[in-house]
């Protein structure tokens, strides 16, 4: 196994926490000294740095939430002064504003080093050609990526979003290794290369697919595997964190989570009680090295679970399950939750419709509607309409019975449905409430 | 067996809106492509346009290269004389021949009429039409 920091990533488990704690406990005395914000979280919440004893005592401390981002916009809730700031990113504000995320020297200096160390868990060097397909600028996954691939000495293709067409041609004429994109950027770009007659598996040596930016399934992870012949690795991070900062090693066995720069909970969402390993929650992420800003104790939204056994390879920082769903993007439709990728793993599973699809709820009187709208493959169109009317009812009867809630189903013509290029927006909600 | 008596018919996956046929019969005339008979058939939310043409190849080329699903389904052409009772004498005739039609449309030619028939065993229906006397068209009269 080659490690970028041996010494770090083979902690054992006691001096893992031993480290997180002194950490910890020197990042809260900071903010409490130098975040006016954080300061006044603290006293509001009635602890103060000294009432850190152990690791476990985190609990005691208030958590942060998106909204304390946007509310404390552009930059009230830093905690370096503006002359040791180097770089701004924001992250696309759903709600209006966007949020801005400050980062000093070193800020930048440990994101780079996580996702290195990230890319070098996969197996990934100097001799790797790495396109990175996600966008540059104010979005965090261009650069991050960037950085870390000329960190590890692979030659970086800042291919940024669109023109697929070209992005084709260059992952041919140069040698492409490693592609950084969305899961559904990469199954679209199959699709493109299929129908100019290249064949990624065969025609290419791209071999490795640093995936994130949306949830995923591993239906679609298999298909990514099987049908393009790359291995998709999973990879975590936000713009409040950093950005990109996590990925899965090459065993493809769960995202480790460097524990000298994050430490994780996992939560109940409604409750904010703490859970245990395997038990599918709320992530909770306190940086303990960030020095822009605080990030302690962030809700960030993603249901995931953690692993704290040592990986295969032989790394011992904790692992988070794949990403499940969001808090915020859960819908309730007639009470029932339903998240995007229980729908997105049920059609995966049906071979006569694509992974591309749409969810239109809507509200008719007092009752919600879920319509999916999935394309229907070329290969699977048959002449005889009652068979067409077959599928559509043997779709929406798998939906029923995965999501426990009443699904219609519309097949629609292969293609037509919205790709996206950066997050997929499976959902499409009507509903004034 | 038979094999000049299977039409390629075209079938064409389409959703319900509005200029879906239109966009269809615009590659049509784009290609020169003559359309003898069409129908379509209409399931929740979408439908299949199924059409004969001239250039069953050439029309099939043009819709897949302009993102249509499309494929071709063979079909039986029965020869109706055009007069009152000309559909009567064909459909006797298959109810006499014991033969289930998935689906059926006709159109009225210029020499005779023809009741377009999709059945499930193509090779059964088109020989025991033929022993019942019924006049198959081929496929070389269509071209």
């Amino acid at each position: 196994m080659v490690c970028l920091d041996p010494r770090i990533e083979n902690l054992s488990p006691p001096e893992l926490e031993e480290m997180q704690f002194r950490l910890l406990k020197s990042q809260v005395y900071r903010l409490y000294s130098f975040s006016p914000f954080y300061h006044q979280r603290m006293r509001e919440a009635k602890v103060h740095p000294d009432d850190l004893r152990s690791l476990d005592d985190v609990a005691k401390l208030p958590f942060m939430y998106k909204r304390d981002l946007r509310d404390n916009y552009p930059d009230k809730l830093f905690s370096a002064p503006r002359r040791e700031i180097v770089r701004y990113h924001a992250s696309s504000g759903t709600t209006g504003k966007p949020t801005i995320v400050g980062y000093t020297r070193h800020d930048i200096d440990m994101w780079t080093t996580s996702l290195a160390r990230s890319l070098t868990s996969i197996g990934l060097g100097p001799d790797d050609v790495v396109q990175v397909s996600n966008t540059y600028g104010l979005f965090t996954g261009g650069l991050g990526f960037h950085y870390a691939a000329e960190r590890i000495g692979a030659a970086v293709v800042p291919a940024s979003t669109g023109n697929t067409d070209r992005q084709i041609e260059l992952i041919k004429d140069l040698g492409v290794t490693a592609m950084a994109a969305t899961p559904s950027y990469l199954l679209h770009l199959g699709e493109v290369a299929e129908k100019k007659g290249v064949s990624i598996k065969d025609d290419t040596k791209l071999r490795v697919g640093l995936l994130g930016g949306e949830p995923w399934s591993m239906k679609m992870r298999d298909r990514i595997q099987d049908w393009l012949g790359i291995k998709g690795i999973n990879c975590y991070g936000t713009s409040e964190l950093s950005g990109p900062m996590f990925s899965e090693c090459s065993e493809q066995d769960g995202i480790h989570i460097w524990g000298d720069i994050a430490y994780i909970e996992i939560i109940d969402p409604d409750t904010g009680e703490r859970l245990g390993p395997g038990e599918r929650g709320e992530l909770v992420l306190t940086m303990l090295q960030k020095e822009a800003m605080p990030m302690v104790r962030y809700r960030i939204g993603d249901i995931t679970e953690v692993d704290t056994e040592r990986c295969a390879c032989g790394r011992t920082h904790p692992r988070i399950r794949r990403i499940f769903g969001r808090v915020d993007d859960m819908l309730i439709v007639r009470g029932i939750n339903v998240f995007p990728s229980q729908v997105e793993h049920t059609l995966m599973g049906i071979p006569e419709v694509g992974e591309h699809f749409q969810i239109v709820v809507e509200r008719k009187g007092t009752l919600d509607t879920m319509l999916v709208r999935v394309e229907l493959k070329k290969e699977a169109f048959t002449d005889n309409i009652l068979q067409l009317i077959e599928l559509r009812e043997r779709i929406s009867h798998r939906l029923r019975n995965s999501l426990n809630v009443g699904a219609t189903v519309e097949l629609v013509e292969p293609d037509t449905l919205p790709r996206f290029e950066g997050k997929a927006k499976h959902v499409v909600d009507k509903r004034e409430i | 067996m038979y094999e000049q008596y299977r039409v390629k018919q075209l079938s064409i996956f389409s959703e319900n809106r509005p200029g879906r046929l239109a966009s269809v019969a615009k590659a049509m005339k784009e290609e020169d492509v003559n359309i003898y008979a069409f129908s379509i058939a209409e399931g929740a939310g979408y439908g299949v346009i199924r059409a004969l043409v001239d250039q069953p190849e050439k029309a099939y080329q043009k819709l897949a290269a302009i993102g249509f699903t499309v494929r071709f389904t063979d079909v039986l052409a029965v020869e109706m004389e055009d007069r009152p009772g000309g559909l009567f004498d064909a459909i006797a005739t298959l109810g006499e021949a014991g033969i289930n039609i998935e689906y059926s449309y006709a159109y009225s030619g210029r020499r005779c009429a023809v009741l377009i028939l999709r059945v499930e065993d193509l090779e059964t229906a088109a020989g025991k039409l033929l022993e019942r006397g019924a006049r198959l068209l081929e496929v070389s009269q269509f071209t």
